[in-house]
């Protein structure tokens, strides 16, 4: 039998039609459906007379736009309008809401996986790019453009090319200080912004094996950094523990016979990959970025690039664009950068480990005066779990602003901004210019990375306040 | 959507690589619920300041490129953000072909289904292009079918497409409408996976 990777079995459960010169038609299991890049689907299933197919196998949530302070304040009208059409349209079309007084609300890539939904062996969609995070579970999850909602809300299929499949081997142990998210920075960093383009990224080695899901999950979100649609790791016990009791996941016997199958999924022993790439878990540092894309950071022992030192012309002049955006200078000590503001959230980094690991950090100290941090949790869910173990309590005395959750600064739709030349520390996913806000300077780091920026005013490496509280 | 054959315009270069979707359309521009009305975003925080004044030093601010209808640009062209608002602008301002080494995978998908032709071509080729389009009303003429850039100083082309995707260009085709045929194979699909019809 020939030996496949879990990306070629996944695919080959899905393919409702193959024919010579098109891409196949795939079947979809799981929709997720947010306030921003549906409207226009709906109004084209309208506007044709046509309904959606499988309402049950869709779940909506709303996330970009929801305040995160007052959560029946919308600000804006423009948002308000959006938020309700939502609600109008999951009314219409019968299809599950999680809306902004729902228990189970919050940024989508949180919840699928805290209610069920996200499953070994799915193909999932959303159109949302970060949809990548759901294949921590090894589930093909991909975003999708609007088009390509209104296709699947109307048939539960797409058309998609197969895509050639990278490995990107994380070989041995992580060292003391170093978090998941310093994993898929280091490899952004070290492959490029485009090492994915046209692949689907498996993520295997002894340090991806050892991570928890949502560890997983952070490095999966971010594939598409790397230029992958989708990314995932191949399912084992981990998965299946994660999974076991959720709301949506089987239940009882139903849950054993589908732990046996999801397994099964995993990528078999000598299965051959187009591409495989590999790192070294033992050198990676906690990393930060400095540029305006992902891959323009480095461990946080750096220093600011010259443009000097890229020897394509087009990276020369790339680097010089960022660096007279991020208002740093060549040579400048990482460490030595101020912030001025601190943002903990996003579908990358607001899960209840984040939390914990920057509480871990903030416990006992103080974020410096010139710093507005600000902690939102992923989800309701998440919340409350963070309430029920003291965490609020911690951030808040330590100065940090406690939030309701959703996307919040990671893009800044609502009115969580980052104010045109400051400079935060983030854990969210893009440091793209004005993504969080018009002349905002963002840096990506891991939840400890930024809490250690909040209490110190600079960016600090978190290895050199760990242990205090040890 | 319209269909794309043969095509001349007047080109635009932006001499950058990975130009993300947020550059493309700002996220401040995602609330409206309507697909048009995009293109007066289109590349906002270049075009603007942070006071909503033109910055005079972007190109599509220079009145002899500010009706280019081909855009040339370089490699991972539309990174990031799925938001298919970034096509839907740049085809409301009045770029119908966008020609570059490269592109992000959702954003090439995203194009295509609006009737906005991607070309790939080698970073020689856009090197070149982008140096002669540094001239103002430089043209290019663009051929779908047979899958040729041209301009009048002997510069030619060829590019590869998918076919699939050469074929729903060419006739403007509603891709529902298409996978509405294949009704048949999802039903099929559907009873042996889940025991059930749902249509």
């Amino acid at each position: 039998m020939t030996k496949k990777t879990v990306i070629e079995k996944i695919w080959e459960n899905h393919v409702v039609s193959r024919e010579e010169g098109k891409p196949d038609l795939l079947y979809i299991d799981l929709h997720l459906v947010h306030e921003v890049t549906s409207p226009q689907a709906f109004e084209g299933l309208r506007m044709n007379g046509r309904r959606v197919r499988r309402p049950d196998l869709t779940y909506a949530t709303m996330d970009h736009n929801v305040p995160t302070i007052n959560r029946h304040f919308v600000s804006d009208p423009i948002s308000k309008t959006q938020m309700q059409t939502l609600e109008q349209n999951c009314r219409e079309f019968g299809i599950e809401l999680a809306d902004i007084d729902h228990p189970d609300q919050g940024i989508v890539h949180v919840i699928g996986p805290q209610l069920g939904l996200t499953q070994p062996g799915k193909t999932i969609v959303c159109g949302d790019s970060h949809t990548s995070t759901h294949g921590a579970f090894g589930a093909l999850a991909f975003g999708i453009g609007t088009s390509e909602v209104e296709h699947v809300l109307a048939t539960q299929t797409i058309w998609q090319k197969q895509p050639k499949t990278l490995q990107i081997k994380v070989n041995g142990k992580l060292g003391f200080g170093v978090q998941a998210k310093d994993i898929i920075l280091a490899v952004i960093a070290k492959f490029g912004v485009n090492a994915g383009t046209g692949y689907v990224m498996e993520f295997t080695g002894e340090a991806i094996r050892s991570l928890t899901m949502e560890q997983r999950m952070t490095i999966c979100n971010m594939s598409i950094e790397a230029g992958a649609r989708a990314g995932l790791v191949s399912p084992d016990m981990t998965t299946v523990e994660y999974l076991c009791g959720r709301r949506y996941a089987p239940q009882g016997e139903e849950f054993e016979e589908a732990a046996k199958r999801w397994l099964a999924l995993a990528t078999d022993e000598g299965a051959a990959y187009d591409k495989t790439l590999e790192i070294d878990a033992g050198e990676i540092e906690p990393q930060m970025t400095w540029g305006t894309n992902p891959s323009m950071g480095s461990g946080i022992s750096g220093y600011v690039p010259s443009p000097d030192q890229f020897e394509r012309e087009a990276d020369k002049e790339s680097v010089r664009l960022a660096l007279e955006y991020m208002g740093l200078e060549a040579g400048t000590k990482l460490t030595e950068i101020p912030v001025d503001y601190v943002f903990i959230g996003s579908c990358t980094n607001s899960r209840l480990s984040d939390l914990r690991a920057a509480a871990e950090v903030a416990k006992g100290r103080k974020v410096q005066d010139h710093v507005t941090a600000i902690v939102v949790p992923g989800s309701q869910t998440v919340k409350q779990q963070a309430e029920a173990e003291g965490l609020d309590k911690i951030f808040t005395e330590a100065g940090f602003e406690w939030r309701e959750s959703g996307c919040s600064m990671c893009l800044a739709m609502n009115d969580d901004v980052v104010p045109p030349g400051k400079r935060c520390a983030s854990t969210s996913n893009r440091n793209f210019e004005g993504r969080q806000g018009s002349g905002a300077r963002t840096h990506l780091v891991s939840p400890s990375m930024a809490a250690a920026a909040a209490v110190t005013g600079r960016f600090t490496d978190v290895r050199e306040l760990a242990g205090v509280n040890q | 959507m319209e269909p794309i054959n043969q095509f001349t315009g007047t080109v635009c270069p932006i001499n950058r690589a990975n130009i993300d979707t947020d550059q493309i359309i700002p996220k401040q521009f995602l609330k409206r619920i309507e697909r048009q009305g995009f293109g007066q975003f289109v590349f906002y925080n270049w075009r603007f300041d942070d006071d909503g004044n033109k910055r005079e030093d972007f190109i599509l601010n220079d009145t002899k490129f500010a009706d280019a209808e081909i855009l040339v640009a370089g490699e991972n062209f539309g990174c990031g953000s799925s938001r298919e608002h970034a096509p839907w602008a740049l085809l409301d301002y009045g770029f119908r072909v966008i020609i570059a080494p490269s592109y992000a995978d959702i954003f090439y998908n995203n194009s295509v289904k609006n009737g906005i032709l991607a070309v790939k071509l080698t970073d020689e080729e856009v090197e070149t292009l982008l140096g002669r389009a540094s001239v103002p009303g430089f043209k290019l003429h663009i051929n779908l079918e047979e899958q040729s850039v041209k301009d009048d100083q002997g510069f030619t082309a060829h590019f590869d497409i998918d076919q699939y995707w050469k074929k729903m260009l060419l006739n403007g085709w509603d891709e529902i409408s298409v996978t509405l045929t294949e009704e048949k194979k999802i039903r099929q699909y559907e009873e042996e996976v889940f025991g059930k019809q749902y249509s």
